[in-house]
């Protein structure tokens, strides 16, 4: 994975850039002027209440959202509304989301052999040979055989991660990747993402876990009513939030 | 405690000690439990018969109402087509008693099952129809390999063979004309072609209603409501009757043909509305976890979503299978003799008359047959793809 990073991170291009991002859902503007460069090997971090568009803001970068102002590039590739270049981009980007979603009526290794077979068109002795590796790597190859139903709620998500790394993204999105898990499964997941941002992968993470943030991040945006209100290194985030908002929700969320 | 042999191992209650292994080990100080009465027996028929039929009093009048009243119901009818029943001759005169007189249909079963097909060219239907059973019977045991080719053979290779083979005219074989075909094989080829016909198109038509594109969307909504808006009498009529008007009359379709056409479009309306339930069924995280994944939307739907979808619907679809196959027997007003229609017209064969009981009784046990059979074998596989979620 590293390795996969280093050979793409043509050092100077930014992984991703978002230029002036706005987005409604009807009336509702739910990205207002969005500004965001992500650096390749970076590890970002973004939180805020709930409907502030954090999530929007990630699902528009490999095009799950469709947006109507503004650019966004992803590994040199402008986005269109081309489906070629929208598939072009998803294959540099892997995401996790918070639901899981494994295909329930494949087994977890056909889960992350399907991209490759279908996509990168492996064959399939190849494609399972890397799809052993990941699984390995989050630690559930044993499971390799069974469905998604008949594994937890943990052990899913880690099958997430790998069925999304088995395509080597240069980016990873991370879309609340513990909130649906029971408290005893978010550590085995955590885990894993604090393993990846080890090895240099690109992340980019919506979530509530403020210890995953100190630990990891090398920035945390902060998000509120569709626009970042502010962006800073954890240590001064947490430290020294320095709007009010920001402040408020830093209470909320660690005050207990 | 060891006089009286240990209870069966069945009842988790009490699991039992091993008495004989090591007496002496057993703790001195606690106080023997009192051996219990053996458990009621659970298998085995008496244990089926105890624990189904007469667990409690209630339960057992109930059970002996139920058997009263099936056999009071069901042994006029055994006793007229089984016991009663005459099954050996070949002539009228064979029909003695007072039961069923199943010479009626041994003697034309030839015509139930071939219709007017040339006598000397039958063994053309047997063909085929050990090639259908065969391509059957292969997909449908789990163990035999290649069910790819197979599929593909079932789906291009057989419509040709089985095309040439009935209709001939090619290869030396004389040509039959569909109008001699009729019975059971009729029927057969109708429901088949209907059947295999219409899943697809009905699939494609719910895409087709679910797709951005407002041009195949509206395509999509007005020929699946025109169809599934008229009845099928009506489309069988508009086939027959309608549609030479309206085509320059030296261009002949078949007017088996025409029916197959209509029974497909009309069925594949109704396919469409069940499959469309299923697709909306499936959660909107599924695909887009295969948008992330960089699937294109053929592969999306074809990979993850259908194969969920249609799981799902597998009663509606064998449902509308089992519709489609009955209502075959409508084709009889166009003017086609399927198995209905061919034992409707031997009630009118003068050395014949009286046995109209007979005649539809037996079309109704085919029919029961095909349905009933395709019934069992979609629950065996609705448990088969069954994975745990």
């Amino acid at each position: 994975m590293s390795a996969q990073a280093a050979t793409t991170a043509d050092s100077n291009t930014p992984m991703i850039e978002i230029d002036g991002l706005n987005k409604w859902y009807g009336d509702f503007h739910v990205l207002r002027d969005i500004d965001l460069t992500v650096q390749p090997g970076e590890r970002i971090v973004v939180c805020g209440p709930s409907g502030s568009g954090k999530s929007t803001l990630i699902r528009c970068i490999n095009h799950l959202e469709e947006h109507q102002q503004g650019r966004i590039t992803v590994g040199g590739v402008h986005m269109t509304q081309d489906v070629k270049r929208i598939e072009q981009i998803r294959r540099h980007v892997g995401m996790v989301f918070q639901h899981f979603n494994l295909f329930p009526h494949l087994s977890v290794l056909d889960n992350c052999c399907i991209a490759q077979t279908w996509v990168q068109k492996k064959p399939r002795r190849e494609a399972e040979a890397t799809a052993m590796e990941f699984l390995e790597r989050v630690q559930i190859a044993d499971q390799a055989h069974k469905y998604p139903g008949q594994l937890s709620g943990g052990q899913q998500q880690r099958v997430a991660i790998a069925r999304a790394l088995c395509l080597r993204p240069e980016v990873m999105l991370f879309d609340e990747p513990t909130s649906a898990l029971d408290p005893e499964m978010i550590k085995e997941v955590l885990d894993v993402m604090i393993e990846l941002a080890r090895e240099g992968m690109t992340m980019l993470c919506v979530t509530h876990e403020m210890g995953f943030a100190k630990t990891v991040a090398d920035r945390v945006i902060f998000m509120d009513q569709g626009q970042i209100i502010e962006q800073a290194p954890p240590q001064e985030f947490f430290n020294n939030p320095r709007s009010e908002r920001t402040q408020l929700f830093l209470s909320q969320i660690l005050g207990h | 405690m060891t006089e009286r042999p240990t209870p069966p191992s069945q009842s988790p209650v009490h699991p039992p000690s091993e008495p004989e292994v090591a007496p002496a080990a057993a703790s001195t100080e606690h106080s023997m439990i009192a051996a219990r009465p053996a458990p009621v027996a659970r298998h085995g028929v008496t244990g089926w018969l105890r624990s189904r039929l007469f667990s409690t009093p209630l339960n057992s009048v109930v059970s002996l109402i139920t058997l009263a009243v099936l056999v009071w119901a069901l042994s006029p009818l055994v006793q007229w087509a089984l016991i009663d029943a005459d099954w050996i001759g070949t002539t009228r005169e064979a029909c003695t008693g007072e039961g069923a007189c199943w010479v009626f249909i041994s003697a034309r079963f030839e015509t139930i099952v071939y219709g007017f097909y040339p006598e000397t060219e039958r063994y053309r239907v047997d063909i085929t129809l050990a090639l259908l059973v065969a391509t059957i019977a292969w997909l449908m045991i789990p163990r035999l390999p290649a069910k790819r080719w197979v599929v593909i053979f079932a789906l291009v290779g057989f419509p040709v063979i089985a095309w040439l083979l009935l209709l001939g005219g090619h290869f030396g074989l004389p040509a039959v004309p569909t109008r001699e075909w009729g019975g059971l094989m009729l029927t057969l080829t109708v429901a088949i072609v209907g059947i295999v016909g219409s899943l697809p198109l009905g699939v494609i038509l719910a895409l087709g209603r679910r797709s951005q594109m407002p041009l195949v969307r509206s395509l999509s909504v007005v020929f699946i409501e025109f169809w599934r808006g008229v009845p099928l009498i009506t489309v069988l009529f508009m086939a027959s009757v309608m549609l030479p008007l309206f085509v320059p009359s030296e261009v002949e379709f078949d007017k088996l043909l025409r029916a197959l056409i209509g029974i497909m479009f009309f069925w594949s309306a109704y396919m469409a509305e069940v499959v469309r339930g299923g697709l909306q069924a499936i959660p909107r995280g599924q695909e887009e976890a295969a948008k992330a994944l960089g699937l294109g939307y053929w592969r999306r739907m074809g990979l993850i979503i259908l194969p969920q979808a249609l799981k799902l619907v597998i009663p509606g679809i064998v449902n509308t299978f089992i519709a489609l196959f009955k209502d075959t027997s409508l084709v009889l007003i166009i003017g086609l003799f399927d198995l209905l229609a061919i034992i409707r017209a031997g009630l009118t064969d003068t050395n014949w008359l009286g046995f109209a009981t007979e005649g539809y009784v037996f079309a109704a046990l085919m029919f029961w047959i095909f349905c009933f059979g395709m019934s069992r074998y979609s629950q065996y596989i609705e448990r088969r793809l069954h994975t745990g979620h």
